[in-house]
């Protein structure tokens, strides 16, 4: 190869990887010297200043479930090749390939001290969990999208390679990382916000400085048909839990949540309960739990006939400055263990 | 269903059944009451929240009645 072109190495799964399908996920890392696959393409898209020297391949489920061990090896792969930048996938919306490829590039920057970049659907699984360290241009769900993306990762990965400063998510197109950068301002942070209170009630484009989270949006569930016959479970975000928070939970950006019986109990007492929530004044809570959990009135309903039945137990958690990303994982975990246990509707009370 | 206080939150988390609640520190309890009228509070917000979860919805719905 001729001296002075930059040195890429290319990441690839087993099927861009030419190796075979499904059938060929569990094949282990290898490496191949030139571009194979989609790689053709990025080498063309490089242009005349760089070369694509090896490619990686590794099977998609012997990446998962091999984590530590493949990312391993294929680092070592990939520093035979003395790269001057990684590129790994596109992936598109392929979920193991995704986090693959996020993992590889991930390990590359720490581990080689050398630039990378990886580019998938932005729904893929690995953009969360990567996106904060890696690079990542988003695609298409698909590799009907390779065309448009190739010259995009040639384009940032150049970049790379010769040093230049990449600029924000807005100016290069990758997916935000979540990086604060300080700088100096023209304008108050107070007349920044007037301005764009100002563009807003005219109907003009503004953007904001402080993006919301995305909320996901489910359809609503049937109506319950028949609430004598049916079993309701509690579930809080006001962190009740049994005196004494037996788990520990977190009085803010709480951790983990918690499962407790109520079996046996009618009513719940500073004696037997509080809250392990850090974001409300607690004395409503500790002097009568009841005020966020309403076990007293369940149990009322129940002896009634109003309900089938109350749950045997209550899941409780900290919403309090908790992120997103652990507050959905938490209600997915909750929800399985309620349907499995037969559970047919939930009262989710928040402080 | 959710029962909560801050109704705005609980639409953009996108809850689909929404009865407000009393307020933030004490959702399903008024301190302020004497302790039967209290417990009576709480039962009719309890069972506003069953009801809601008997009823139908198309998208998200507050209850507020």
């Amino acid at each position: 190869m001729a001296q002075g072109k930059l040195r890429v190495v290319h990441y690839l799964n087993q099927f861009f990887g030419q190796i075979g399908g499904e059938e060929k996920a569990n094949t282990p890392p290898e490496a191949r010297a030139g571009a194979v696959g989609p790689g053709m393409g990025l080498k063309a898209a490089l242009g005349a200043d760089a070369e694509i020297v090896g490619t990686v391949i590794c099977g998609d489920t012997y990446f998962a479930e091999h984590l530590a061990e493949a990312t391993r090896t294929v680092l070592e792969l990939i520093k035979q090749f003395q790269p001057d930048v990684v590129i790994a996938g596109p992936a598109f919306n392929a979920g193991r390939y995704g986090t693959a490829c996020g993992a590889v590039c991930q390990a590359v920057v720490k581990e080689l001290k050398v630039p990378a970049v990886t580019a998938m659907f932005p729904e893929n699984p690995g953009v969360d969990i990567y996106k904060k360290d890696v690079y990542i241009l988003p695609t298409a769900d698909s590799a009907a999208g390779m065309r448009e993306a190739l010259p995009k990762l040639a384009a940032f990965a150049l970049k790379l390679a010769r040093g230049e400063a990449i600029g924000t998510p807005e100016e290069e197109g990758y997916i935000p990382r979540g990086i604060r950068k300080n700088f100096f301002a023209e304008k108050s942070g107070a007349a920044r916000a007037v301005d764009m209170l100002v563009a807003k009630l005219q109907g003009k484009p503004f953007t904001t400085e402080l993006p919301m989270p995305i909320f996901d949006r489910v359809p609503p569930n049937p109506p319950v048909k028949d609430m004598a016959h049916a079993t309701i479970a509690l579930v809080t975000s006001g962190g009740i839990v049994p005196k004494g928070n037996p788990d520990h939970i977190e009085s803010s950006s709480a951790s983990k949540f918690g499962k407790y019986s109520l079996k046996g109990l009618d009513d719940l007492t500073p004696e037997t309960h509080q809250t392990a929530h850090g974001g409300y004044d607690p004395t409503y809570a500790n002097a009568d739990p009841d005020r966020v959990l309403p076990l007293d009135v369940m149990r009322d309903l129940e002896r009634e006939g109003r309900i089938g039945k109350l749950f045997d137990y209550h899941y409780a958690t900290v919403g309090n400055g908790t992120s997103v990303a652990n507050a959905s994982r938490y209600g997915a975990a909750i929800a399985k263990e309620l349907k499995e246990a037969g559970v047919d509707a939930v009262i989710l009370t928040s402080t | 269903m959710h029962v909560c206080t801050v109704v705005p939150i609980s639409l953009t988390v996108g809850a689909n059944r929404i009865v407000p609640a009393v307020a933030i520190p004490h959702p399903l309890g008024n301190p302020e009451l004497p302790k039967e009228e209290e417990k009576a509070l709480r039962r009719r917000l309890v069972e506003k929240a069953l009801r809601a979860l008997e009823t139908p919805v198309e998208g998200q719905t507050v209850f507020e009645n």
